[in-house]
């Protein structure tokens, strides 16, 4: 054999110079829209700033705590629930079969070759829908809905659930995108079909996150149904809407108290359940 | 410089009476999809049914390429490809996903995602010859866990049916890959690289489980090994392959040290060529290496 002269690498990370560049992109992109947003961190520490947000604060304790609200508190908590909890439902089953249909994942023409035309027309097509239903505000969706339903729960739980479905089909789309391949592949290689492709080939990988992210918009769901109890969807939402409107500082505050709780009990319950799937 | 091939000669073997189960005429196939540099070179090749075949090469010879060109994971760019008595690249889609099932590749690395039982893991094997719901019950409660449990004990790998996939070390997981191929219901069984993770005494343990799996139920085996000695040792008929172009196709005990040190040390010049006929026999490959 012959020898070849061998090439002496350069100790010098050959990726440095991009990564400074990338860095002062960024930076001179960010800072425009800083000056522009008249972001200014030192006002929150202005003395007028500060009392300001003291006086609107203090009405908040000690919360109100007697029975008759903590009554009615309770009830439009387990509405707000309700609210949420059904939307997120409705979300989840417009959401997965869209998922499944914009992912490149579980393709069968893309195995080997280009992906198939009218199944790329489809994928796109389907992605456009996850658009319009994500780029319009639920608070608009509430809207149209108090219209066509009435005044309530279920306009609520409509707007929750097409929002939210336009958004947890994208995420659920990219979580299975960016899964490891090779277990996918294998399968619809060997001649697997799409779903058990899906089952026993992407979601043992993805299941955690998969749930992590569903118990994570019921929580926005929560937080959601605050701002469509503005638009008369009912629950927590209206009491806050005219709690404030009342001046009803120790209302507001124990509203906020049962949302705090209701935000940490689905970390916890997100907690448990990655614990289980891990 | 140019590889030597083998050209087919006056005293070839007859051709056996059985439809082929691979037959490739100067295919020519690129290493990924998207690609024009071909990594096989008009390759030509015929494995009759039930035949046992090992493929030799250095690494980047295009073994790995061959195996997923023969699953249908690569199209060709150049010449026919008969798999089964079936033109894979002229089926519709469905009929191509059809076929598919027919055939299994099991990779160098095994494709096991994390948190799935191995019983989960090696039944999939039979996922493609199982309905939605028959896959989904088993996921719930395998029915067919004596099946894995018996593939898993060919490879001594028993008390292992129960647990998950990511806490076996690399070795139990590339015999559970493997385990899911004894399980297949596949005609056509493409191993790329089975012994890569796996000591000397439990290689030939593997090899051995697969042969006679596949012997028992009538498979034909391809099998890709960097393990020359295993493959002279364990299979009648060996293709070698050099730089894309097959170099080398024929039985196992006429390839000498001399010219495996030449496939090995990249000199074209004095390549392994086959120039002797094979023995008769209904299974006897055809050599038409170009």
């Amino acid at each position: 054999m012959s020898s070849l002269p061998l090439a002496t690498p350069t100790l010098h990370d050959p990726a440095w110079l991009r990564r400074w560049a990338l860095l002062l992109a960024v930076a001179v992109l960010l800072w425009p829209l800083l000056v522009w947003t008249e972001f200014n961190p030192a006002t929150l520490a202005d003395a007028r700033s500060l009392a300001a947000t003291w006086r609107f604060v203090r009405d908040f304790a000690p919360p109100r705590h007697d029975a008759e609200f903590l009554t009615l508190l309770a009830h439009e908590t387990w509405r707000t629930v309700a609210i949420a909890t059904a939307g997120l439902a409705l979300a989840w089953v417009m959401a997965v079969p869209m998922a499944l249909l914009s992912t490149a994942r579980l393709s069968v023409s893309a195995l080997a070759s280009r992906m198939g035309l009218v199944p790329a027309v489809l994928r796109q097509g389907v992605r456009a829908v996850l658009i319009v239903l994500r780029s319009i505000p639920e608070l608009v969706w509430a809207l149209l809905f108090v219209r066509v339903v009435g005044l309530g729960p279920t306009a609520g739980v409509l707007a929750i659930g097409i929002a939210y479905g336009g958004m947890l089909g994208k995420v659920y789309a990219e979580i299975l995108e960016s899964s490891d391949p090779a277990p996918t592949q294998a399968l619809l290689r060997s001649g697997a079909g799409r779903l058990q492709a899906l089952f026993f080939g992407a979601l043992p990988q993805c299941g955690p996150e998969l749930v992590s992210y569903t118990v994570y918009r019921w929580e926005c769901a929560i937080r959601s149904s605050v701002v469509l109890g503005f638009v008369g969807a009912g629950g927590l939402g209206q009491q806050l809407d005219n709690a404030t409107k009342m001046f009803a500082g120790a209302e507001v505050g124990a509203i906020l108290l049962v949302f705090i709780a209701l935000v940490a009990l689905s970390d916890r319950v997100s907690a448990l359940l990655r614990k289980v799937m891990a | 410089m140019t590889a030597a091939p083998v050209s087919p000669s006056a005293e070839t073997p007859r051709i056996a009476p059985l439809a082929p189960t691979v037959q490739l005429d100067r295919l020519s196939v690129a290493p990924a999809a998207f690609t024009r540099a071909a990594a096989l070179h008009e390759l030509s090749l015929r494995i009759n049914p039930g035949e046992q075949v090992a493929v030799i090469g250095a690494s980047g010879a295009g073994k790995t390429t061959l195996l997923l060109a023969l699953a249908c994971a690569l199209q060709p760019l150049a010449g026919e490809m008969q798999l089964l008595g079936h033109s894979p690249w002229r089926l519709s889609s469905r009929e191509r996903q059809h076929l598919r099932g027919r055939l299994f590749l099991a990779p160098q690395v095994p494709p096991l995602p994390p948190r799935q039982r191995v019983v989960t893991a090696v039944l999939a094997g039979r996922l493609p010859s199982m309905g939605l719901w028959a896959s989904l019950r088993m996921l719930w409660h395998p029915q067919n866990a004596g099946v894995a449990h018996e593939a898993l004990a060919a490879l001594d790998l028993a008390d292992k049916l129960w647990d998950r996939v990511d806490r076996l070390s690399g070795g139990e997981r590339q015999r559970v890959g493997l385990a899911r191929a004894l399980v297949s219901q596949a005609e056509l069984w493409l191993i790329d690289e089975p012994l890569s993770a796996l000591d000397p005494a439990r290689a030939q343990q593997v090899i051995a489980a697969l042969q006679d799996y596949a012997r028992r139920d009538g498979r034909t085996l391809v099998c890709s090994l960097h393990q020359v000695a295993v493959a002279r040792e364990r299979f009648a008929r060996i293709v070698a392959l050099r730089e894309g172009r097959c170099v080398y196709d024929g039985p196992a005990a006429e390839l000498d040290d001399a010219a495996l040190q030449a496939l090995y040390a990249g000199d074209t010049e004095a390549a392994p060529a086959r120039t002797t006929p094979l023995p008769p026999s209904d299974l006897a490959p055809q050599v038409i290496c170009r």
